[in-house]
């Protein structure tokens, strides 16, 4: 490992440029948030605004007034779909690691298929499905069709395959039954791997941009993706509204990826060598 | 006795079923009704004004692709974008990974750093582009001042799908450098400590113990990128307000199955082609599945 030592330096300003390209473009929206039109399009090139204003913050929230009903949308929908998803593929990985039934292996196997399955396939009849159930328009046409991940639930199969039995068979003596067994004692155990599911189906969910797109004609259904696009369309170079606007979409999903980054690696890892 | 065991496999069969219901329920409806419908669908002309109808068309549909400019306008931005998009994310992916698998310092400070484009959204990265593309922007004044020419990259046909690429491996190569990052640390230690009694150096070790490892990851990396290729949608549709333009040079397949599907409301000839692009979708992942699969065994 000597010879490394020798270009170590080399590595930390390769690491070190690599950063900063991976910054600057995020910098360079933020800044331009706290900029106003003069001083973007007098083209002056800093970082730092001359004169910081939260202006463009408050406008965009006075001349769009559903950016807060869109942000809310987002919200409510990637939740739900979060926590749906935490309970129903928890509960099927349960099932496929844990209970024996009849035409289990069938549904592992079709389950493990439908990983393979690529999205776009089922895009245009999951429309047509949705407008026939009249679901237009409406936050279950999103959060339905999204509540269950065959990915995730094989993943919390193999995960709960892998879990200690003796826990289960001293409460099952205690006479829990098996859901009392799985509310009580194996869901709290899952922590990790639930933490890890939340983070993919959160991101996934809050930054859809396809499904709103195709499901939600009324604008005030909209999610903060699509109407970060329409809101483009409307303010077309007026960049420091729109980089304001697409800091408040970022800044949910920043937070949680800094907050729970370490699981992050976890579940790529995971979902990377399956 | 007896009887107390066939009670119990009832009840486990019970309590199985009722776990496994939610999710039978809603993959059952919006994911296998949706495969066979899509399959009906490609073989139907459908009308959706008024009440939906379909009129049987056979193999029409298919066959209609053969003739269409936009197919294959679009087939060849795909294959333009995987012939540069690919391989530059992988070599970027590797280059990373390897750096950072060093015992340096601050490598988690930088890991996360890295990731960060990753879990931007797509409606987000692609303002921010093209914010950074307009003709006056951050990229053309830079381009400027070091004496390169400058483009009008969100206008001009001949360099607009190169900035969805330029953006696309920023964004996407993190996400393959943690998966090598976690592939370099599964390749066992000794390997490393036999070559160094050898007395190889570090560029040799890289060239005959880390790649000839990696291998089963790297063609995994270069499958899941050719993939995104074929699924490539959000960036193009922000980029070009839906139209695939200019004058076609960022229209993807998915753009132009959404098009038909929505746009000319010709929901028939939408399905066949997704049909095929799912199906394409699928051979690649089994063949990579199929070789990993071999890899592993020896």
């Amino acid at each position: 490992m000597r010879s490394i030592d020798r270009f170590k330096p080399a590595f930390y300003v390769l690491l070190g440029v690599y950063a900063l390209i991976t910054f600057i473009p995020f910098l360079w929206a933020l800044s331009a948030s706290f900029k106003s039109l003069p001083e973007i399009v007098s083209g002056g090139m800093h970082l730092i605004p001359k004169h910081a204003t939260l202006d463009n913050y408050r406008t965009i929230f006075r001349q769009e007034p559903l950016f807060g009903r869109w942000f809310l949308n987002s919200a409510f929908i990637a939740l739900s779909v979060t926590g749906f998803n935490l309970l129903f593929n928890s509960m099927a990985g349960y099932a496929l690691a844990r209970i024996r039934f009849p035409g289990s292996s069938l549904m592992f196997y079709s389950i493990l298929a439908m990983i393979m399955i690529p999205g776009q396939l089922t895009i245009i009849p999951s429309y047509l499905i949705i407008k026939e159930l009249g679901w237009l328009n409406s936050y279950q046409a999103i959060i339905v069709p999204m509540a269950a991940q065959a990915t995730y639930i094989f993943m919390m199969r193999q995960f709960f395959i892998n879990f200690p039995k003796e826990l289960e068979e001293a409460s099952e003596l205690d006479g829990l039954g098996k859901l009392g067994l799985f509310f009580r004692v194996v869901l709290p155990l899952a922590k990790p791997a639930l933490a890890a599911q939340t983070i993919f189906i959160f991101m996934g969910a809050w930054n859809e941009f396809l499904k709103p797109l195709m499901l939600m004609s009324d604008k005030s259904m909209f999610t903060l993706s699509v109407g970060l696009n329409t809101f483009k369309g409307q303010y077309i170079s007026f960049w420091n509204y729109i980089m304001a606007a697409s800091v408040i979409m970022t800044i949910p999903a920043l937070l949680i990826y800094i907050f729970f980054n370490r699981f992050f690696v976890q579940g790529i890892t995971f979902t990377g060598t399956k | 006795m007896a009887k107390s065991h066939s009670k119990t496999k009832f009840r486990d069969a019970l309590s199985g079923y009722s776990f496994m219901s939610p999710v039978i329920v809603i993959l059952g409806c919006f994911l296998l009704l949706p495969i066979a419908y899509a399959i009906f669908l490609s073989l139907h002309k459908v009308n959706l004004l008024g009440t939906v109808s379909y009129k049987f068309a056979g193999s029409a549909n298919f066959e209609r692709m053969i003739d269409d400019p936009r197919l294959w306008i679009a087939l060849r931005n795909t294959a333009k974008y995987a012939l540069i998009v690919v391989p530059s994310q992988t070599v970027l992916a590797l280059a990373l990974a390897s750096i950072l698998n060093m015992q340096l310092r601050y490598r988690n400070f930088f890991r996360i750093a890295f990731y960060l484009p990753t879990v931007t959204s797509s409606a987000v990265l692609v303002l921010i582009f093209m914010w950074i593309y307009n003709s006056n922007g951050l990229l053309n004044y830079l381009l400027e001042l070091v004496g390169l020419p400058t483009y009008n990259w969100l206008g001009d046909p001949s360099v607009a799908l190169l900035g969805i690429m330029i953006m696309n491996v920023w964004s996407t190569a993190p996400l393959f450098m943690v998966i090598y990052l976690a592939a370099l640390q599964d390749i066992p230690r000794n390997l490393y400590e036999a070559a160094d009694i050898d007395g190889a150096n570090a560029w040799q070790k890289f060239r005959s113990i880390t790649l000839p490892q990696l291998k089963p990851v790297t063609f995994y990396v270069i499958v899941m990128g050719i993939i995104g290729t074929f699924q490539l949608f959000d960036q193009s549709y922000i980029f070009s307000a839906g139209s695939g333009g200019p004058n076609n040079a960022t229209l993807t397949m998915v753009l132009l199955i959404y098009q038909y599907a929505f746009k000319n409301l010709d929901m028939g000839y939408a399905s066949a082609l997704a049909f095929l692009l799912a199906v394409v979708i699928m051979l690649i992942t089994l063949v990579q599945r199929l070789l990993f699969k071999e890899e592993k065994l020896n």
